[in-house]
């Protein structure tokens, strides 16, 4: 049996001033945002936003200053991401960039992709999107069947991925796609390639190179997700990623990068405030004890994600308990409507209503994603099931 | 190094033979005195008092291994009533010792006579009240939190028991001299309560890892169906879910003392109170929930006398109603982060960074 651990960690001195700056720059820029529009955490979007946080070198923080970075600590944007969920600050453009994106290019990308694709990101001016998922391989990623076939100078695209959240707005977009059918092993002959979908002007340049984005509306009536379909479309030799056929093992350390931070477990943060606003004026016993519920298991969730940015930090691989956290964080943000609704006895409403309300009547619906992004709670538990020497 | 102090001699004398034998009443003297020859009772006790000199991220370790083990012996009360005395002015005495502060609404009562220190007041449930050689008392007088130390004999015992079977017992101090040397600074009156609630959560860390421990062995070993049924998704799902709580409460646990230790150096205690309520309100909730996958998956076996998952488990039921449930905990977190209000969440939140 694997062992883990959340050892508690002491961030820099470093953060507390930065924790400072990030509070000020808010209460300039996020002030006049509503509760509704907070709710969308790292959903909400807007590209301003994100070009106001590259002035401020708060996109690619750590990464390295030749392309843009800032060389900070992975604790001081730690400090930067929560305060910005916390207020609900619309960050979505930029993340998956900052997230996973960029380290994937540092870690795996030339060094004329690093010079080509990271300093636009932390300039808040290039957002990335990802091609994982297709409509026939969801959990079971391994079995993408979305071929890049060599032709001269490159590879023609033929396939479809799904649930690509931003392909509408995104400039590139990071894909794995299948390079060789070995059959002895799925894992081998899939390959990571940069896709350029617009300029940096928002030039499109999909359609010519037959891409095609159609909306997928969620049951909330919200364009967040798009599947994406390519028609021979061309990408040059310098557009693979790493290794050719070797993209599985790099997306699994991609997928590591994102389970453990704070928006794993923040995401209906926005109806704890308003809970905890709607006691302060009529106060009960079992709001009370509801509300200080939640704050034990956030506190302790923070615990937890904030130890393992302090592994990852020294360089060490916390895939259990990333998987942990992800499992835990998306149980708690999902159960938070349900004991709101179980506190109050008011109708969640949508477009009408208290910020109480509508902020219920958001949440109740879109948190049922919370456990399927990034990797389902079925296939979490299995990571961990493995880690307890199961399987 | 302290872990495998811990793990090492707990490993080598914990049977469950002398677990039976503990719940029949017998003292396990040669467990309390491997753990005392070992300086496990005085982590938290300064060096000038013969002790460490740890903090409680340290003594964590221990109240952990104790829980792990089901040690049927008051370490957990032993090691805070030596932090408090020693705190107090007082150098801790050896033996077993436990801690009393009254009940809900009525604390012990201090008073200075001419000739010292009397206590006087009843407290239920004192752990293992009737077997220790000392007591450490909390209570208000002359404008101080004050503790104090009463030997052996000069209290009342009417005895009683948790569900763990381990001793819980009424002791009632009539006119009872007691040592009482300086004040803590900032102790809060209901200190017992609170670093109670503390000491129980770290156990509670340590008994969930047993019984996750346990689980996998039994899921591994016991074949149905022509395996396994730990390769069954059903079981690993199940006990994937109780990881995810062991996980939480050790970081709880972990957090909760480490703000202790922060506390005692900045002088105030209000963010270890903050967190300490979170660990006991997160444990509290674990425990049952843990218990009852350990004992899903363990089947009928597990509900036996005869297989040890039973001496963690109702460990767990009796501790997380000790020293306030997670519920009464969650309730006093909740009205204060009401109070504090929700501008002010995420403050509070990482005071303690």
């Amino acid at each position: 049996m694997q062992t883990f651990s959340f050892d508690p960690v002491e961030l820099p001195p470093a953060a507390a001033e930065l924790r400072r700056e990030v509070r000020e720059f808010l209460a300039e820029h996020n002030a006049a945002r509503k509760p509704l529009d907070r709710a969308q955490s790292w959903s909400g979007s807007d590209p301003d936003f994100s070009r106001k946080m590259g002035e401020r070198g708060w996109i690619g923080m750590v990464w390295p200053k030749k392309y843009g970075g800032h060389e900070r600590t992975s604790f001081e944007r730690y400090v930067m991401l929560e305060e910005m969920l916390v207020a609900g600050a619309p960050v979505g453009a930029h993340w998956i960039a900052d997230r996973q994106s960029g380290p994937l290019l540092l870690n795996f990308g030339t060094e004329e992709q690093r010079q080509k694709y990271l300093p636009p990101v932390t300039r808040g001016e290039m957002f990335y999107c990802i091609g994982m998922s297709e409509p026939d391989s969801g959990s079971d990623l391994a079995s993408v069947r979305t071929r890049a076939t060599k032709v001269d100078g490159g590879y023609r695209i033929n396939g479809s991925k799904i649930w690509t959240s931003g392909a509408h707005t995104a400039h590139v977009m990071i894909a794995l796609l299948r390079t060789r059918n070995n059959p002895d092993n799925r894992h081998d002959g899939l390959t990571q390639f940069l896709i350029d979908l617009r300029e940096a002007d928002g030039t499109d340049l999909k359609e010519k190179n037959g891409i095609t984005v159609r909306p997928i509306i969620s049951m909330l009536g919200e364009h967040h997700f798009n599947e994406v379909i390519f028609e021979d479309a061309f990408v040059p030799d310098s557009a693979v990623v790493g290794t050719e056929h070797g993209g599985w093992a790099q997306v699994m350390a991609e997928l590591a990068f994102e389970r453990s931070g704070p928006e794993r477990y923040l995401s209906s943060i926005q109806l704890v405030l308003e809970m905890i606003r709607a006691l302060a004026a009529s106060p009960t016993p079992q709001g009370h004890a509801a509300v200080g519920r939640l704050v034990a298991h956030l506190a302790t969730l923070r615990q937890m994600s904030v130890s393992v940015a302090g592994k990852l930090n020294a360089g060490e691989d916390p895939a259990l308990e990333g998987s942990i956290v992800k499992d835990l964080g998306a149980v708690f943000e999902q159960e938070i409507p349900t004991i709101a609704q179980q506190v109050f006895d008011l109708e969640p409403k949508l477009g009408e209503g208290s910020d109480l309300e509508q902020v219920m009547g958001f949440l109740i619906q879109n948190s049922v994603s919370y456990s399927l992004r990034g990797g389902t709670r079925e296939i979490l538990r299995g990571i961990i099931a493995r880690g307890l020497g199961l399987r | 190094m302290l872990a495998d102090t811990v793990n090492r001699l707990f490993e080598d004398l914990m049977t469950t033979e002398l677990l039976i034998a503990a719940e029949q009443g017998e003292w396990p003297a040669a467990l309390w005195h491997a753990v005392e020859e070992n300086g496990l009772t005085m982590p938290l006790v300064s060096e000038a008092h013969g002790g460490v000199g740890c903090g409680w991220l340290d003594a964590r370790v221990v109240l952990h291994g104790a829980g792990r083990y089901s040690a049927p012996i008051p370490l957990a009360e032993t090691i805070l009533a030596s932090w408090l005395l020693d705190r107090a002015g007082i150098e801790p005495p050896h033996g077993p010792m436990s801690i009393a502060g009254g009940s809900d609404g009525a604390p012990l009562r201090l008073t200075r006579e001419p000739d010292g220190w009397r206590v006087d007041g009843e407290c239920p449930r004192v752990p293992w009240g009737g077997q220790v050689d000392h007591v450490v008392v909390v209570a208000p007088a002359e404008g101080a939190v004050r503790v104090g130390l009463v030997a052996k004999g000069e209290f009342n015992i009417t005895s009683s028991q948790n569900m763990a079977r381990e001793p819980r017992d009424t002791l009632r101090f009539d006119n009872a001299p007691v040592n009482v040397a300086g004040t803590i600074d900032n102790l809060p009156a209901d200190a017992v309560t609170l670093f109670g609630a503390l000491i129980r959560t770290a156990q509670i860390g340590g008994a969930l890892e047993r019984a996750l421990h346990e689980s996998v062995l039994y899921a591994n070993d016991r074949v149905q169906f022509g395996k396994p049924i730990g390769k069954f998704q059903a079981v690993q799902q199940n006990l994937a879910q109780l990881a995810d709580e062991v996980a939480a409460v050790g970081a709880a646990g972990s957090s909760a003392c480490a703000a202790v230790d922060l506390a005692l150096q900045s002088g105030v205690l209000d963010d270890a109170w903050f967190r300490i309520a979170a660990g006991k309100a997160r444990a509290g909730e674990a425990a049952g929930k843990a218990a009852s996958i350990a004992h899903q998956a363990h089947g009928a076996f597990g509900f036996t006398y005869e297989h040890i998952l039973h001496f963690s488990t109702r460990r767990l039921w009796s501790w997380r109603a000790e020293y306030g449930t997670g519920e009464r905990w969650a309730e006093a977190l909740g009205r204060r982060v009401v109070e504090i209000g929700a501008d002010n969440l995420w403050e509070v939140m990482t005071a303690n960074d």
